[in-house]
């Protein structure tokens, strides 16, 4: 076992299946010579070469359209996005093409890559690296959507990413790279060789595609979260001492459906947690499926707490972001009614 | 004895070594893919031995109406004005005609007060009163410049390394640092990020930190005025880095279809972020070049040379500005500072690397330009850099007493839902009354 980031986590992980698989291959803007700017790529082209692991031009749809080609003819890239707000370029290429390859060629032509990008806020970045996009990934069918909350299940789940054969958007909440969050910004900030999760062994292992993890039992309300959210999540509820059960999704598509009903049909109550913003974001499909799936032993209405409609902005930062404050009252809100 | 030696075995070996000739000349040798490499890494010295600088005045000015056809030159060489002597010399010299020195003078201190606030704001990120900086270090001629041949009215589409189209716009500081600060002299209301300004009226638009999209705005913004017939113009801005996006590329189409009247700039500056500048460029000659292919005239200019920025300016805005269409402006020039504060340039290049640069400092050369003349001298200088120092410092000081991140007066968490639209929908209203405000 070795204490790592989460930035040396996925480092690991690419590391470990380019070493093991010569199909995986690595690219993006900054990620070659200098190892990418939040540094997850470091060392990797000096390791394996400029053919396994190299610098593109600033064109993200060229990034993942170059990937899209190269994965229908075997190989696995795993690109990287410098910051999930620019992502949009590639759009096309992800959703339109990535994502539906298999099905319109009937499996004559597959598309096993993995998109990387840091998503959330939480650094000061204003509105163009700040912003979660996740829901704009989980409602194209075709694509798997995973976001970590710890190094352990980053190196896990990039690990299950790589070797998935399907397209993956594989989003890392950059506010918890070098350590957990507990939502207060003049908190003590914690690295992650503080943290249990922060145990990483060397070698590979994986952690399969849907499937998320309880990180604290509990039997009066449901916590649905995920990424830098988990950790707030956490903080709050040993604040308030609600005795509240708390799943991180880790995959939002496909979705771990059997772990949230069974936690829903115990605790009767559920609250849905994110921090992008609220009108058609994922907590949106959370509470259908949570209502369809568990309305008679429901006891309170599910309660949502998310970034508000507005662009992300700068200075308020901490105002935007869904912090503890918001989240006790939505527990309370959940355990009142 | 060979032949003897041969044997049918032998010859059913060779027949089928013939084979597997033919078949790899048919599959050919396997192709080898290219990375482009930066002259110089960090362990090596910094090298510009493949960039040649030709000597100045040589190239000729264009008529206004010139096609792409008849700019080969002009965007493979590079337009420079100031010789060794630091003289004008040749065709575009003779375009600027006589130039007074109090314009000179006023170019001088465009830059001196450019410098003085990237210093005052590295400074600041520094000690922590503002989350983020940018400088521009090395390139304050072109925009310093460009800037002051523009007309009231015109529009810039700048990236977030043009705040030398503020300066030389005279937009004032207290606005430019309060959003440095984030505090209530900000005009966005601490909703963008330090360095990504809007000023509408002094022809600066809203900068996005989405590299690119400007570029094909700037078209839109030309074709509206050209629609409209207001005389002005639009000049779009972009890093040699970010002319990869698509949006460049559909920017040099849509002018090259309608021929709007707009500038389009490349600043090419050699690195993105940690990115040469060849990566973005492959086998094209130069930036310049590129446009050729569109069908727009397209000229590559000293950058760091004030007096070749103002005569291609003035020539390329003319242009625009009597209808003859697009044009595309290379200029030449060298990021001598990190990327922004979240950077440290000393990863990735020799750290002399800008003290090597072939193109020099365009301070610098003004100053030289201007002593040559007998307009200015290492006194006046030293007076004028302490002056405007001066100058820039008290505006900080003033603009800090109304907040910065160390100690924050902060802006109202309401306005974020202001503006989102023009009349806050129901939804908006009760989000924002949940926030309690
Ligand atoms: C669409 C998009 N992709 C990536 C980025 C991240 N990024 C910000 S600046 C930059 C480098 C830009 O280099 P260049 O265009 O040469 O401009 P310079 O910084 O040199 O002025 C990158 C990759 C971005 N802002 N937008
Ligand atoms: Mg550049």
């Amino acid at each position: 076992m070795a204490r790592m980031t989460m930035i040396e986590a996925l480092r690991s992980a690419m590391d470990v299946k380019l070493g093991d698989d010569p199909s995986v291959i690595v690219f993006g803007e900054d990620v070659g010579y200098f190892g990418g700017v939040f540094r997850c790529t470091a060392g990797l082209q000096a390791r394996y070469g400029e053919e396994r692991v190299f610098d593109t031009p600033i064109n993200e749809s060229a990034i993942v359209g170059m990937a899209v080609g190269m994965a229908a003819q075997g190989m696995r890239p795993c690109v990287e996005i410098q910051f999930a707000d620019y992502v949009f370029p590639a759009y096309d290429q992800i959703t339109q093409e990535a994502a539906r390859l298999r099905h319109r060629s009937n499996g004559q032509f597959t598309c096993p890559l993995v998109v990387r990008m840091p998503t959330g806020g939480g650094i000061f970045g204003g509105q163009t690296h700040s912003q979660s996009p996740e829901a704009l990934f989980t409602h194209v069918a075709g694509l798997k959507v995973v976001i970590p909350s710890n190094p352990y299940d980053a190196k896990g789940l990039l690990i299950a990413a790589i070797e998935d054969p399907d397209p993956v958007i594989f989003l890392e909440p950059k506010r918890i790279y070098n350590g957990p969050f507990a939502g207060d910004p003049h908190g003590k900030s914690v690295p992650w060789s503080a943290h249990p999760a922060g145990d990483v062994p060397e070698e590979h292992y994986s952690i399969p595609l849907g499937k998320a993890a309880i990180r604290r039992q509990g039997s009066a309300v449901t916590v649905l979260a995920y990424g830098t959210m988990v950790h707030v999540a956490e903080a709050t509820v040993e604040q308030t001492g609600i005795d509240a059960e708390i799943i991180d999704l880790r995959t939002l598509l496909p979705l771990d459906l059997d772990t949230i009903r069974a936690s829903v049909a115990k605790t009767g109550r559920c609250v849905v947690i994110h921090e992008a913003t609220r009108t058609s974001g994922f907590g949106a499909e959370l509470i259908a499926e949570v209502q369809e799936a568990c309305f008679w032993h429901l006891r309170a209405p599910i309660q949502r707490v998310a970034g508000w409609d507005a662009p992300y902005p700068h200075a308020q930062e901490w105002d935007y972001f869904p912090g503890p404050d918001r989240i006790a009252r939505a527990l309370q809100q959940a355990m009142e009614a | 004895m060979a032949d003897i030696s041969s044997t049918p075995q032998d010859s059913g070996s060779s027949s089928r070594r013939d084979e597997t000739a033919t078949m790899s000349s048919r599959q050919g040798t396997r192709a080898r893919l290219q990375f482009p490499h930066p002259p110089a890494r960090p362990d090596q010295k910094a090298d510009f031995s493949a960039i040649v600088v030709p000597e100045a005045g040589i190239l000729p000015v264009p008529p206004l109406d010139i096609d792409a056809s008849g700019c080969r030159e002009l965007a493979v060489g590079m337009v420079r004005v100031l010789d060794k002597n630091n003289r004008p010399v040749g065709p575009w010299a003779d375009y600027l005609g006589d130039l007074s020195a109090d314009r000179l003078r006023l170019g001088l201190r465009d830059m001196l007060k450019m410098r003085a606030i990237d210093r005052r704001m590295l400074n600041a990120q520094r000690q922590g009163k503002t989350s983020f900086y940018l400088q521009c270090t090395g390139e304050e001629a072109i925009g310093c410049c460009f800037q002051r041949e523009l007309s009231q009215g015109d529009m810039n589409f700048p990236t977030y390394r043009q705040q030398t189209l503020l300066v030389a716009a005279d937009y004032p500081l207290e606005q430019l640092m309060g959003q440095l600060y984030s505090n209530e002299l900000d005009p966005l209301k601490g909703r963008q990020l330090p360095i990504m300004h809007s000023a509408r009226d002094y022809g600066f638009f809203s900068i996005s930190g989405n590299l690119g999209t400007q570029y094909v705005q700037a078209v839109g913004w030309a074709m509206a005025a050209a629609l409209t017939g207001t005389g002005k113009i639009a000049a779009g801005w972009i890093g040699d880095g970010a002319t990869a996006s698509n949006d460049f590329h559909s920017a040099l189409l849509t002018a090259s279809v309608y021929m709007p009247p707009v500038v389009l700039n490349v600043v090419n500056n050699q690195w993105a972020i940690s990115t040469y500048t060849g990566i973005a460029a492959g086998k094209s000659e130069t930036y310049a070049a590129r446009a050729l292919g569109y069908g727009i005239p397209a000229l590559r200019v000293d950058g760091n040379d004030y007096l070749a920025v103002m005569a291609v300016s003035r020539w390329a805005i003319e242009r625009a500005r009597q209808g003859h269409g697009p044009v595309l402006i290379e200029w030449f020039t060298y990021r001598a500072a990190a990327h922004s504060t979240s950077d440290d340039p000393s990863a990735y290049r020799p750290r002399d690397e800008a003290r090597a640069w072939p193109l020099g400092d365009p301070i610098d050369r003004l100053k030289a330009h201007l002593i040559a003349r007998g307009d200015w001298s290492e006194e006046r200088h030293v007076q004028a850099e302490a002056e405007i120092l001066d100058e820039v410092t008290a505006v900080q000081k003033a603009v800090e007493a109304h907040g910065t991140f160390v100690d924050p007066q902060p802006i109202s968490p309401a306005e974020i839902f202001l503006n989102v639209y023009a009349d806050m929908p129901e939804h908006l209203r009760r989000q924002r009354q949940e926030m309690g405000y």
